[in-house]
């Protein structure tokens, strides 16, 4: 095997130039692949980190996933009952027995949960209206299943209790709104209940959405203001293992009935993306690694139609057909190892390059630059993929070269 | 011993060219035997039967008594590699490999001798021809005559039986041409070993210490020396 090598390094040093170009192919595919796949992975993780960070891991819902039956139904169970323009019953929403559901949460090792409820209602400050969504919580449940402290600019979430009616809201709505720490604005719920709220904390977390139409209040606040009493309509979950979520999303909705999310069926629309996106980037890197194995495949005709003459020679010397094929797809393992080998130098040289980009931009998080996986498992792939994309451009031309036959090429020669 | 013989051996292309029809003959150990014939006689094509390099239509090559006519490809490669040696009308040193590398290919390809071993034997074959200041020197750098001694190293490196020449002066003027006549005079007189040559040079063929003659694929004459001075 050394012999084999020995012959096929010299055959591929003659076309020095040659086998460099197709070396680079290779190196740029490997190079690109790995780059593309560093910033993908590294904002993908990013963003998951993100979502298990600010996001509640499990989200119980006052809501079921499929309509509640209909008393004809349960009581006509096998009956020909089709119930038609049912009007919804006036039944109070909100989880129910949301206390008990509450122990037996927190009963749960790893897990910390909080009771919310959620409701509409228009902030006036002077001739302006905003409506938002007021979060009434529980700060010291609140706390050990959110962020948001960590996002308050101004005040904290202790001052919702010393207030009479505190509320806490985003930067963007502070601006739209006008008003500053202390001032009093009027809410206004759809049930008609109008309260005066002192803006006791300001909070900021890049996200428009959150920042300009969100407020926090304590939950009693809001039941007050929303008109429901002693309802809570999300409990809501942080566990210390996020990889326990789904499956203990499914538990708890099979014991309670309530509609119960994890955040990967929350952010089930940005993972799918997730998955196109790897999708378009393996099939733009495999389109590059494509051309380069062409690159090979078409160095190692080349050495194989030059050299037809050294294969007559080795043969009648006793170079058997599986010699000379092996000879031959070394040489592409070889282009392509070093192929890999240039890439994975190149791809490192253009990670590095990306780190230093700063954008002027604000991105959510406050980033001014790209995120990058550093992970050699995409080296790794990258390599193990070109040097078989490149073993397998190498298979053609030497099955060609190992069915010479010495005979006619000794004949040509002579 | 008779180390090679042909019984029967014909070859015809797909095409329905008859190169070799039906050539019986042996070969013993220490013969120097020039094959000679006009250009399409099937000279060249019968050394490459005898060779084990292209397999007959019909007929068999027994090799040392051993038929090779059913051995799959593999085991007559092996059998090249270890009983016979080559040497073309062109030298077809690999170019890339100094001459020494090109004597040691088949050495290494068998694996026998261990790699200070095979070195000594191969600059030991080098020398012997007069080319041990050649060793380290790429084919390029080395004149006809000394490219066509390399490959005749090249082609002795496993001390094979027989030694089978297509045309090996072809390429080469007179006095290489006689040198390497000389060469292959003096390696059939070693023990046991035989020398085949194809050559169009009737003058070269007298060298020989037995003639054969083809014409149209035919042996129409087999002469030997009548007193051979070496050899059975």
């Amino acid at each position: 095997m050394r012999l084999i090598l020995d012959i096929a390094r010299g055959m591929l040093s003659r076309r020095r130039r040659q086998t460099l170009v197709s070396v680079l192919g290779v190196a740029l595919g490997v190079a690109f692949f790995i780059a593309i796949a560093s910033l993908m992975r590294g904002f993908q993780t990013y963003f998951v980190q993100q979502v298990i960070d600010v996001q509640p891991h499990i989200v119980i819902k006052d809501e079921t996933r499929r309509p509640l039956p209909q008393a004809a139904e349960l009581a006509l169970p096998d009956g020909a009952v089709s119930v038609n323009g049912v009007k919804p019953r006036d039944r109070i929403r909100g989880i129910r027995s949301a206390g008990e559901k509450l122990a037996i949460l927190e009963a749960i090792p790893g897990a910390a949960a909080a009771p919310i409820l959620t409701g509409p209602a228009l902030l006036r400050y002077g001739s302006r209206d905003v409506t938002i969504t007021v979060t009434g919580i529980e700060p010291a449940r609140y706390r050990r299943v959110a962020n948001l402290e960590k996002d308050m600019i101004h005040g904290s979430l202790e001052e919702l209790r010393q207030a009479a009616n505190g509320l806490i809201i985003g930067s963007g709505l502070a601006l739209r709104l006008g008003v500053e720490m202390g001032d009093t604005v009027i809410a206004v719920s759809p049930r008609g209940v109008s309260l005066q709220m002192k803006i006791v904390g300001i909070f900021h977390t890049g996200l428009v959405s959150l920042d300009q139409s969100a407020g926090y209040a304590l939950l009693k606040v809001n039941q007050v203001l929303q008109d429901r009493p002693n309802v809570v309509n999300q409990i809501l979950l942080r566990l210390a293992d996020v990889t326990r979520a789904e499956p203990l999303a499914r538990e708890i909705e099979a014991r309670f009935g309530d509609r119960t999310e994890s955040w990967e069926e929350q952010n089930r629309n940005i993972l799918t993306v997730f998955v196109i996106q790897n999708a378009i980037m393996y099939s733009v890197t495999g389109a590059i690694l494509l051309v380069a194995a062409f690159g090979i495949y078409n160095i190692i005709s080349t050495v194989v139609f030059e050299k037809t003459r050294d294969i007559a020679i080795l043969k009648s010397l006793g170079f058997t057909e599986g010699d000379i094929q092996r000879l031959f797809l070394v040489q592409g393992i070889i282009a392509g190892l070093l192929g890999a080998l240039l890439g994975c130098i190149i791809g490192q040289v253009m990670i590095e390059g990306l780190a230093q980009i700063r954008f002027n931009t604000e991105t959510p998080a406050g980033n001014d630059r790209f995120l990058l996986a550093r992970d050699w498992r995409i080296f790794a792939v990258a390599s193990v993929f070109a040097v078989a994309s490149a073993a397998i451009a190498a298979v053609i031309p030497a099955r060609r070269a190992s069915r010479l036959d010495p005979v006619q090429i000794v004949r040509g020669a002579a | 011993m008779t180390l090679l013989a042909a019984e029967g051996v014909t070859k015809r292309l797909p095409e329905g060219v008859t190169l070799v029809s039906d050539i019986s003959m042996s070969v013993e150990g220490g013969e120097f035997v020039a094959i000679t014939g006009p250009s399409g006689s099937g000279k060249s094509s019968l050394l490459y039967l005898l060779g084990l390099l292209d397999r007959p239509t019909s007929g068999r090559v027994l090799l040392q008594g051993e038929d090779t006519a059913r051995l799959p490809p593999p085991a007559l490669a092996a059998l090249r590699l270890a009983r016979l040696g080559f040497v073309f009308q062109f030298h077809f040193l690999l170019p890339e490999f100094s001459a020494l590398d090109n004597v040691l290919i088949p050495i290494r390809r068998r694996g026998v001798l261990k790699p200070d071993a095979a070195q000594a034997r191969a600059m030991s074959l080098l020398a012997a021809l007069g080319l041990a200041d050649a060793a380290q020197k790429l084919p390029e750098q080395l004149s006809g005559g000394m490219r066509q001694r390399v490959a005749i190293a090249r082609a002795l490196a496993n001390d094979p039986l027989l030694l089978l020449a297509d045309e090996p002066t072809g390429n080469l003027d007179t006095k290489n041409a006689a040198a390497v006549f000389d060469i292959f005079a003096q390696l059939a007189a070693e023990e046991g070993r035989a020398v085949l040559v194809v050559t169009h040079d009737a003058d070269l063929a007298q060298r020989a210490t037995r003639r054969i003659h083809l014409v149209d694929g035919r042996i129409v004459s087999d002469e030997r020396d009548s007193s051979p001075t070496r050899g059975p």
